[in-house]
């Protein structure tokens, strides 16, 4: 009966051709070439001939010492190097989209374009820029503190392996807080003004205001940007590659897996370059950034209270 | 109308047809090359003086940038494009090329016999029996310091260690300059210009290199460890802040006049006679006793071999046999004052600095870098942790003993010399 009164609905074609050229596009240069990827990992170059082993690319990167002491090095470095991120990126770029937001800042344009320009530079700048910046022979970091009288704490951060990374995430820092700042100012800009008035109305004021009012409705931006930072920090190779070189030295101190890769993919110097075992570790680079994504998708978004307003 | 412009544009393909024909009288032969700062001098001066001597045969370097050059060549090869005369990489890339069969075997080329044995090493199969390209150039090793310094602080060139590090104690006490100009931030520094530069002095060689890959001796015996030990002792002589100082750094505080000694290889020799303005005189590693036999690196970098594929296989050889020959040896070293040639007659060359790098073949052995030979085929692979283990020595990271232990344990996982 119920059958008898829905009216047979028409296919909906123009969805499908709406929709083709970004799928066929995404497809093309995303999907396939990553299925290329996990596919490439499960060969082995065996006198020039490409046989299937199975997981045997991964039992090497995880079970030969000289393959799974710099793998493990190198995702340790990658957590710090995005513990590094979490702590001091976001925090400071919440504080300067606070900052910026308040109406009684002057020339909040200027600063906000100032903080955001890093940003559009290219790696290669910002990598080379600072590697001179710290140069303990013509930087001018040494210099900049013999002013305040701080010059007994430079120290050639980059060439110590127990700072190479902490400097090497804060240059990263540096260069990309702005893209924090830009998505919570912009979060901080939707809070209505009648949630304010209504706030200020009930006696909550300044720091309180903040806490209680405008960080609730800005923790779903505050979430997507830790996704980001994670994905954008597990993908990372260009700062180190530029600044340390494809060893990432001192003493593999700035490996991260990024560079990791390089070597193992594409070779450095005498070292031949081994596709297969570069497509397995970047097949576990792509698992461990799936694995964060959907930890975040499936345990922290959907427990995040949103407010229509 | 129409007419008239078919009959023109006949006429015009006719004669175009007829004069390419008259140009394929003349043999084209192309150079592979990823030496295009070269490009000058094989245009102006070499090219010239071997067309002038074979007329009929027409020679072209086509470089491509280093960084492609493998890749780009592969695929060339592979597409059966490339041109009839490739340069070679020493060791292994080239060694893989001859396996496939894309390089000629060039063992009974007239003018190999021009080279010694330890030139031919780099392009020769492991049990030496073909060679595969005509060893064209190598570097050596040693030290290039500030002659206005030593004479002001009255330093005669060290003879020994003992001597060496008497110097390098008088100008750190006198303070004028930076006693060595050396970093460890770009790694390969403390290894080429450390350890493979002062080392076979100690390992003896090619005596101690052979042994190495015959597995007679370890990386953790003491001749090996020693040089670990010296570079160590390096540590207080270098700059402030050498952990981050990198090799162009490096080169900078030397030609600066900021630094009396820097560690060398012979390829800075074009940019230092550019750069410095004072005067440079070079030495050997220093030696033991006074009296000892030094042993320098003189590292085969550059050869050339024959694209098995040429069409023109014969005129190609030809032009290796002249590459073998005195007559480039002089052109090509006097160009390039750093990269020596490797022809066992002696090249004269004009560059006074160059000459003192080269007059070291006469009193010391040579040998190549310890590395580079069969070693450095596996994972971990040698070369590239021994870069790293010497930066760890000289930054107080790694004992010498540890960063032995390290290098032999790596090579163990993979080596197994033949028995």
């Amino acid at each position: 009966m119920a059958a008898q009164t829905r009216p047979k609905r028409p296919i909906r074609w123009h969805v499908g051709v709406f929709l083709a050229p970004a799928v066929l596009v995404y497809t093309a240069i995303m999907i396939l070439p990553l299925a290329g990827t996990l596919q490439l990992s499960l060969f082995r170059n065996v006198e020039q001939h490409q046989v299937f082993v199975g997981f045997d690319n991964f039992r090497t990167l995880f079970g030969d010492p000289n393959w799974s002491v710099n793998f493990w090095n190198a995702l340790r470095n990658n957590v710090w190097f995005f513990i590094i991120h979490m702590l001091v990126q976001n925090p400071i770029g919440v504080l300067l989209a606070a900052l910026l937001s308040s109406p009684r800042l002057r020339f909040a344009v200027f600063y906000r374009t100032a903080i955001f320009v890093p940003t559009i530079l290219s790696f290669v700048i910002v990598g080379f820029a600072w590697k001179l910046i710290l140069s303990p022979l013509w930087g001018v970091a040494p210099h900049l503190m013999d002013f305040v009288g701080l010059k007994s704490l430079f120290t050639p951060w980059l060439g110590k392996e127990q700072y190479a990374l902490t400097a090497l995430s804060l240059v990263s820092v540096w260069q990309f807080v702005g893209i924090p700042m830009m998505l919570i100012y912009a979060a901080l800009l939707s809070i209505p003004e009648e949630v304010i008035e209504a706030a200020e109305c009930d006696g909550i004021t300044g720091m309180a205001q903040f806490w209680k009012i405008k960080l609730p409705l800005i923790l779903p931006s505050i979430g997507i940007i830790s996704i980001l930072t994670f994905v954008g920090n597990f993908n990372a190779f260009d700062l180190i590659y530029t600044a340390q070189g494809a060893l990432a030295g001192p003493n593999y101190s700035t490996d991260i897996l990024g560079t990791f890769l390089y070597r193992a993919f594409f070779g450095f110097q005498l070292q031949v370059g081994d596709p297969n075992m570069g497509a397995a570790i970047a097949t576990m680079m792509f698992l461990i950034i799936l694995g964060g994504v959907c930890v975040y998708l499936f345990l922290v978004q959907t427990r995040l209270r949103r407010y229509q307003f | 109308m129409k007419t008239k412009l078919l009959t023109a544009l006949l006429l015009g393909t006719s004669i175009l047809g007829t004069t390419g024909m008259a140009l394929a009288e003349d043999v084209t032969l192309n150079i592979e090359s990823w030496r295009g700062d070269d490009l000058t001098i094989w245009k102006d001066k070499l090219i010239p003086a071997f067309e002038a001597k074979n007329p009929g045969i027409k020679v072209v370097f086509a470089p491509s940038a280093p960084t492609e050059y493998d890749a780009a060549l592969g695929a060339k090869l592979a597409a059966g494009s490339a041109g009839d005369l490739i340069t070679c990489r020493p060791f292994d890339k080239s060694l893989e090329l001859f396996k496939k069969g894309n390089l000629g075997d060039l063992t009974a080329l007239p003018g190999m016999e021009n080279f010694s044995p330890v030139a031919k090493a780099a392009w020769q199969t492991d049990d030496g029996k073909s060679s595969f390209c005509v060893p064209m150039a190598s570097v050596i090793h040693g030290f290039i310091y500030n002659k206005d310094a030593f004479d002001k602080l009255g330093i005669k060139v060290p003879q020994t260690r003992e001597e060496f590090f008497a110097a390098l104690d008088k100008i750190k006490a006198d303070g004028t300059y930076i006693p060595m100009a050396m970093g460890t931030k770009d790694l390969w520094e403390a290894a080429t210009m450390g350890y493979q530069n002062i080392g076979p002095n100690y390992w003896k060689g090619e005596e101690g290199r052979a042994a190495l890959i015959k597995g007679e001796q370890k990386l953790t015996d003491k001749d090996w460890v020693a040089p670990y030990e010296e570079l160590a002792k390096w540590k207080p002589y270098l700059g402030d802040g050498f952990e981050a100082q990198t090799y162009p750094d490096s080169q900078n505080l030397f030609t600066l006049g900021r630094a009396a000694i820097y560690p060398a290889g012979s390829w800075e020799i074009g940019l230092f006679n550019t750069q410095a303005q004072f005067k440079m005189g070079a030495f050997p590693p220093p030696v033991e006793k006074a009296g000892d036999t030094c042993y320098i690196s003189d590292h085969t970098d550059i050869g050339m071999g024959l694209n098995a594929a040429s069409k023109h296989a014969e005129e190609a050889k030809k032009f290796l046999s002249w590459v073998a020959s005195p007559d480039f040896a002089t052109i090509y070293a006097n160009a390039l004052p750093g990269f020596f040639s490797l022809n066992s007659s002696p090249v004269k060359m004009e560059d006074p600095l160059a000459q003192e790098f080269v007059s070291w073949r006469g009193k010391c052995k040579s040998t190549i870098r310890s590395t580079y030979q069969i070693l450095s085929r596996g994972t971990p692979n040698l070369e590239n942790e021994t870069w790293v283990e010497s930066a760890n020595v000289i930054n107080g990271t790694d004992t010498p003993e540890a960063a032995a232990k390290k290098l032999q344990d790596g090579l163990d996982s993979w080596y197994k010399p033949a028995k």
